[in-house]
């Protein structure tokens, strides 16, 4: 196990030097100059050579990056071209909206999926499992922010529940942020749990005909018992893996649902820096999502060892 | 019973009645882009404006939405016979909302540190023509200029010259101070801007005594924010199709109103066959503006120079290249411009150049003009097209107002150069008179239709959209700005 994880730690720094140098090397090639988006058209040369030399842009490249490195191994993401403010310090604010708007996405996708999907196992073919397939058929097919935009349109506009976009902050307490990420989080959930209901149905399926959920019904277990305690913790390996490919997806992908609900998270703050050419926020921005992808790919593997125990015993040999 | 009943009723909605009536003072605007930080004298972005001006900085001068110059931290001002003196009576009393006073050395401060070799204004040119600023007394501001500048007195009321303070300039980005009716409270960053009444404002409280600002980009999620009254008013409305479900709706205000928006179709001036007038006239005669315009929705006016209507001294040249597809075709043939011909039109990301393209490429299409679209990014516009001219057309709003001087620049992206037209703008530039001022902008007008190096296509409209019980907005936006100190809810 110590070995696993020490190997799984080098990899971590190796992809994330790796994803450090690709971004810096792509941003130096995409065309545009952070300075001239700040001063517009009306800028003189020397204005921009001022406010270049002020964000530091007139310092060699590769000078940059290991400066860049440096900063982030002591913990310093550098300074906002646009917003003239901490990157660590927007970061913060950001991930305080996406992290619990993709924590309830997940939570919502997951409490929905597996016991839809293992209805609909258990029912197969049945009423049941028509209508609850055929919801998750649609679920796949309706992309999130069309949906963000019904659910505004029901429950902001026509009803007047909760607010049609915005966040007030967590500063007024629990509920009010709650309340404006419950939208979103249906957006963005309810698609991942009709792909998630589709996988923990199919997983079920395939357990409940293997020939130890047999011999459980041949040992004298109801149906009930034999579905729950022996296919269900079995089917949950495939089940896992797409929960935690959904996880990775959601902390990257919440751009489009961000811009619908208007929610100041990571996704816009990476939207808008790339359209500003905040370059630095960019980088570590890139870092961050990398690193935290591969974290949740490590916690993923954790859990197969807890699911299945012969995986662990594998991983460390 | 039922007279007690009806008594307590009439109580109760009595009770409600007073809770409706309490005056409003607080307003929520949307705006689609945030601030990137909070100094105009730092940047060009619209939003800092939008933002800050006049609520939170103040100039000498003022600029209201007809472009008219009206006193503000000046009182009043007398300008030498030679146009080459300005002397400005200060206003006394006032204060920075940090208690920081304001006087004639916070005018010397401002101008010279914009006009500095370090300086980061976006429109440092407008500093330029001042020589120097003296301060005979605390409440005087004498402002001598190297040439007569006809238009000094509306540069320094924009948002590039307002008044900043030598204690808290360098914080302005993130902590701006200024003179205006109203302070900084909060910023929450990709979220919102409040702002509330300046307490030590010199001219009382304003009406209304709070202010958020609030960035929507989505333009779908836009409109259902003012539908669903999370925003009070989005002066500048990015989403035009749903206009119609706001007009019917009695809640609401739509004003269709005039930027200082020239929209054209740019063209490279020394790129052939752009650099022949035979065929930017037939480009010219090729475009139905009025089709472009209704096909965009029907907001924005045909225009047939560099100017909008509105503008003091405009003059209507539309009929100068009416849509005429066979004298566009007959001037291609004259300059041997073969049907079959391609050209590369680059879009910016606002829809009146995304949409627009597709209207004139189709339009370019009927003359034998085959049009290839590049949609790009503000940064790389900036990049290809603005800095290094690398294109052979672009389409895009020049929303400065009064800028014909760019194309008397020695070098500008679309590479105009007319020495006729250079003369004409040094003789307009450096007049101080109102008459002759008139007659020249006509002139230069009037030789830019001549020449068209460019497609004068259409004023870009301002549409915004608000509750109806707000006053005060500016049915027109020459500059970009929300004054809030001039509104107010209707009781």
């Amino acid at each position: 196990m110590i070995t696993f994880t020490a190997r799984r730690l080098i990899a971590l720094l190796l992809t994330l030097l790796a994803a450090s140098l690709v971004v810096f090397l792509v941003l130096q090639v995409l065309p545009g100059d952070p300075a001239s988006l700040m001063l517009g058209t009306e800028a003189r040369a020397d204005t921009l050579a001022a406010l270049r030399h002020q964000m530091g842009l007139d310092v060699p490249a590769p000078a940059r990056y290991f400066g860049w490195l440096w900063g982030m191994a002591r913990g310093d993401f550098g300074v906002s071209y646009t917003y003239s403010v901490p990157v660590a310090e927007l970061i913060r604010a950001r991930v305080a909206v996406t992290l619990p708007l993709a924590l309830m996405a997940i939570c919502l996708s997951v409490g929905l999926a597996i016991p839809v999907g293992v209805l609909a196992a258990a029912r197969r073919g049945r009423a049941a499992d028509v209508a609850a397939m055929g919801v998750a058929q649609l679920g796949v097919a309706v992309p999130n922010f069309w949906l963000g935009l019904l659910l505004i349109l029901l429950f902001a506009v026509t009803l007047g529940w909760v607010p049609a976009g915005g966040f007030p902050g967590w500063q007024d307490g629990l509920w009010p942020g709650l309340r404006a990420l419950l939208l979103p989080a249906l957006a963005l959930g309810l698609p991942q749990a009709a792909i998630l209901a589709r996988i923990t149905r199919s997983s079920v399926l395939e357990t409940l005909g293997e020939d130890f959920v047999r011999t459980a019904r041949a040992k004298g277990l109801t149906r009930r018992v034999a579905l729950w305690r022996h296919a269900v913790p079995n089917a949950l390996v495939p089940v896992v893996t797409i929960i935690g490919l959904q996880f990775s997806f959601l902390l990257a992908g919440t751009v489009i649902v961000e811009n619908v609900f208007a929610l100041p998270g990571m996704g816009r703050l990476m939207f808008q820096a790339i359209a500003q050419r905040d370059l630095i926020v960019v980088q570590d921005l890139v870092v961050l999502l990398a690193g935290s992808v591969i974290v949740v790919n490590f916690v993923v593997d954790l859990a197969y060892g807890v699911l299945d125990p012969r995986l662990a015993r594998g991983g460390a040999s | 019973m039922t007279r007690l009943l009806a008594a307590t009723l009439a109580a109760t909605l009595a009770a409600i009645g007073t809770v409706q009536a309490a005056p409003k003072d607080s307003i929520i605007i949307g705006m689609t882009l945030e601030p990137p930080m909070l100094d105009p004298t730092a940047g060009a972005a619209a939003a800092i404006g939008e933002v800050t001006y006049r609520n939170i900085f103040e100039g000498l001068t003022a600029l209201d939405s007809g472009m008219q110059v009206h006193p503000l931290l000046a009182k009043s001002w007398t300008v030498s016979p030679d146009g080459l003196t300005y002397t400005f009576a200060l206003r006394p009393g006032v204060t920075f909302s940090d208690g920081a006073r304001f006087d004639c050395s916070v005018v010397k401060f401002t101008y010279e540190r914009a006009a500095a070799p370090d300086s980061v204004n976006a429109h440092k040119g407008k500093f330029e023509p001042i020589a120097s600023v003296a301060c005979p007394t605390p409440e005087t501001a004498v402002v001598t200029l190297k040439r007569p500048t006809g238009a000094f007195l509306v540069d320094m009321g924009t948002n590039d010259a307002v008044m900043v303070s030598p204690v808290s300039a360098a914080g302005n980005k993130t902590n701006p101070v200024g003179t205006g009716p109203y302070k900084l409270v909060r910023w929450v960053k990709g979220d919102r801007v409040e702002l509330a009444r300046n307490p030590g404002y010199w001219g009382g409280p304003p009406a209304i005594a709070s202010v958020t600002f609030r960035f929507i980009a989505d333009p779908s999620a836009a409109a259902a924010s003012v539908l669903a009254g999370d925003v009070d008013a989005f002066p500048l409305f990015p989403a035009p199709e749903t206009l119609d479900q706001f007009r019917a709706d009695k809640r609401f205000h739509v004003q269709i109103g005039t930027t200082s928006g020239k929209t054209i179709l740019a063209l490279n001036n020394t790129r052939k066959p752009f650099n022949d007038i035979r065929v930017r006239r037939a480009l010219a005669h090729a475009i139905d503006r009025k089709g472009l315009v209704d096909a965009l929705g029907n907001y924005g006016t045909p225009i047939g120079s560099h100017e909008v209507p509105g503008d003091a001294g405009y003059i209507d040249l539309t009929g100068m290249y009416p849509y005429d597809v066979a004298k566009a075709k007959a001037l291609l043939a004259e300059a041997g411009i073969k049907p079959g011909f391609t050209m590369t039109i680059r879009l910016p990301p606002p829809p009146y150049a995304r949409r627009g393209g597709e209207v004139i490429a189709a339009m370019l299409e009927q003359v034998g003009i085959t049009v290839k679209l590049v949609p790009i990014e503000w940064a790389q516009w900036l990049d290809q097209v603005f800095k290094q001219s690398d294109f052979d057309a672009t389409i895009i709003s020049h929303v400065e107002p009064g800028d014909l001087d760019i194309y008397a620049r020695d070098k500008y992206y679309f590479e105009y150069h007319s020495a006729e037209y250079n003369a004409l703008y040094k003789q307009f530039a450096e007049t101080n008179d109102p008459a002759t001022r008139l007659a020249l902008r006509g002139a230069l007008q009037l030789k830019l239709a001549e020449d068209e190096p460019n497609v004068f296509l259409f004023a870009l409209a301002k549409v915004g959209v608000w509750n109806a019980d707000l006053r005060g907005l500016w049915s027109n936006e020459p500059i970009f700005a929300n004054v809030v100190s001039e509104m107010s809810w209707a009781k």
